[in-house]
């Protein structure tokens, strides 16, 4: 039988895949974009699995609101990049040091 | 309560919204050349929502009368205030956008369009009694001041800027998304006040690991340490007006919001986020003093200088008292002014080719070539420092005098030396600026629009600042009771 604390589990382990994503990745910001969502999503299976546990329907609406925003917030990422990539001429994680201190 | 009635309660952010969605569109029928008119509509629209919100502030208002849509809403004072805040700082952030932007030609539509909606999400995220209507909020925000970082999109400093704050702000609002889902899982309410009364008495682990994890993402928005590491950068590379509205108007969001989560939702488990607060508090006052030395820009030297400012607020939260929550908005309100009118004094720093000049380096003598912004500068310097006869020593005053209140000396104390280490890096500038050789750099003429809104906030900041403590006074300890009715 899967339990609640499966699904806990299972998004915890997609959250801190997500976080380390975005810290360890020297490569690509793309990935990093990927990352975030990964963050969300693990956010998302936490919020139904804890509606249907609950037997509250609430959970589900919140997921519905984290989807829209994940994909407004993926467009602006993505608009961003490109104007970075316009200036730059590169997306390397590594490059993105014009300003230290 | 019906729906015409609730409908009613959030009138200014209907007003913000249906006008943001018509000036869009306005922009996107006429184009650039009608940016100015839409900066002037704009910030109509938000001299017409502070007129709208003004009279909850002075009434106190609170209670069930305030809440729309079934509790999710609150119109309340404290909610109010920090509103009149929020929609002062889009004001300024309207002003002195234009001169700025057309020395690069880069005046588009947008800008006054993109202040709107993020000014409207943190009204929305200052008014939350829910999960979902903070979320809503803070994302209407945080998605509008990505793209005002980027906006000068021809600059790659302003375009790292964007990319630095949408990745860390990005992860921050999954933070504090991952520990809502855990908040309501282990609670079974999105609602304040339900969660109140479900983590009355002992909390569970899932319940703690949540509120750790919506800490940690206010934090960043706050740009409390550990969570500081954005800040420098982006107040640096984003275009200078946007630094002036970051540093003030979602400071003041996040910080209301940050209040409401723990005073009002955690409100029964003080013992459990108080100590986080303090560390927070403390970590931020020494990183932001310690940080400032070493900086040669005068962005990054204002921005170490907010991250130090944030931890003597958050002091007046760690007391956990309505006198402490009292402080903090009059701290938040002093802030604001002081903040704007130092940025708005760097936005005057240009060259004779119009360029910013923003290296302190820069600025060395600039009693002798530019006496009255100079003078300007020094007031925000030595107010930011705490330095008593200017106004910026009454906010830190009433935040101690909070913490003392409360039983935390040693909190106070520490607070008190870290300023003094803080005030060497203000008192540098002012150095620089009065007693070495003038670079005679700056060189540019100002905008009187500039040059007016210097004027009020170093007027406000002025000791004649303190003819205003006692009505700042009322009206923070009738916004700070509202947190507490639940108590």
């Amino acid at each position: 039988m899967i339990g609640i604390e499966h699904y806990v589990v299972v998004s915890s382990i997609l959250f801190v895949l997500g976080v380390l994503g975005i810290f360890l990745n020297r490569k690509n910001v793309i990935v990093i974009l990927m990352a975030i969502e990964l963050i969300l999503l693990a956010v998302n299976i936490n919020l139904v699995a804890f509606s249907a546990f609950l037997g509250d329907l609430t959970g589900q609406i919140f997921a519905m609101f984290v989807l829209t925003v994940a994909a407004g917030e993926a467009a602006i990422g993505l608009a961003i990049l490109v104007i970075y990539f316009r200036g730059r001429g590169t997306i390397a994680v590594d490059d993105v040091n014009r300003m230290k201190g | 309560m019906d729906f015409a009635a609730s409908l009613k309660l959030i009138a200014p952010e209907l007003l913000m919204s249906v006008s943001g969605l018509v000036l869009l569109l306005v922009s996107a029928w006429v184009g650039d050349k009608a940016s100015r008119a839409i900066s002037v509509a704009a910030a109509v629209v938000l001299g017409a929502c502070f007129f709208l919100v003004a009279p909850a502030v002075c009434s106190g208002a609170s209670g069930p009368d305030t809440l729309a849509f079934g509790g999710q809403f609150s119109a309340d004072a404290f909610a109010g205030l920090a509103k009149l805040m929020i929609f002062a700082a889009g004001g300024a952030a309207l002003v002195i956008a234009p001169a700025f932007f057309e020395r690069f030609n880069a005046m588009r539509a947008e800008y006054p369009v993109l202040i709107l909606f993020a000014v409207l999400g943190m009204s929305i995220m200052v008014s939350a009694r829910d999960l979902i209507t903070l979320y809503i909020g803070l994302e209407l925000n945080s998605l509008a001041a990505y793209v005002l970082a980027a906006f000068l999109r021809t600059d790659d400093r302003s375009a790292e800027a964007g990319l630095k704050y949408f990745v860390l702000g990005a992860l921050a609002s999954g933070i504090l998304l991952f520990g809502m889902s855990l908040t309501y899982g282990f609670t079974g309410t999105t609602s304040f006040e339900g969660i109140r009364v479900a983590l009355n008495g002992e909390m569970a682990m899932g319940a703690l690991f949540g509120l750790i994890f919506m800490l940690a993402g206010l934090a960043f928005k706050i740009s409390a340490v550990p969570f500081h590491m954005w800040t420098p950068d982006v107040y640096e590379g984003a275009p200078t007006p946007v630094t002036a509205f970051f540093a003030s108007a979602p400071k003041v969001a996040a910080l209301a919001l940050t209040m409401r989560v723990t005073l009002e939702a955690f409100g029964a488990q003080d013992d459990a986020w108080r100590q986080i607060v303090i560390f927070a508090a403390i970590a931020s006052i020494v990183i932001g003093a310690l940080g400032a030395i070493g900086q040669s820009n005068l962005k990054r030297l204002l921005a170490y200088s907010s991250i130090n400012n944030v931890g003597f607020i958050l002091i007046g939260l760690a007391a956990g008292t309505p006198a402490g929550a009292s402080a903090m908005l009059v701290y938040l309100a002093i802030y604001v002014a002081m903040t704007v009118g130092g940025f708005v004094a760097v936005l005057m720093l240009k060259d004779e080719n119009g360029n910013s000049v923003e290296a302190i380096a820069d600025i060395a003598g600039l009693s002798r070539t530019r006496p009255a912004l100079a003078f300007c500068l020094m007031l925000v310097m030595f107010s930011l420092a705490g330095i008593p006869p200017l106004f910026g020593f009454w906010g830190k005053f009433v935040v101690f005098q909070a913490a003392v209140n409360a039983g935390f000396v040693a909190l106070a104390a520490i607070g008190i030396a870290a300023s003094v280490i803080g005030a060497f890096y203000y008192i540098k500038v002012v150095k620089v600026m009065y007693f070495d050789e003038p670079a005679d750099v700056v060189k540019g003429e100002s905008d009187w629009a500039h040059w007016a809104l210097l004027a009020i906030s170093a007027l406000a900041i002025s000791p004649l600042g303190y003819l205003l403590t006692p009505w700042l006074g009322n009206l923070a300890d009738k916004a700070a009771a509202v947190l507490f009715l639940g108590v």
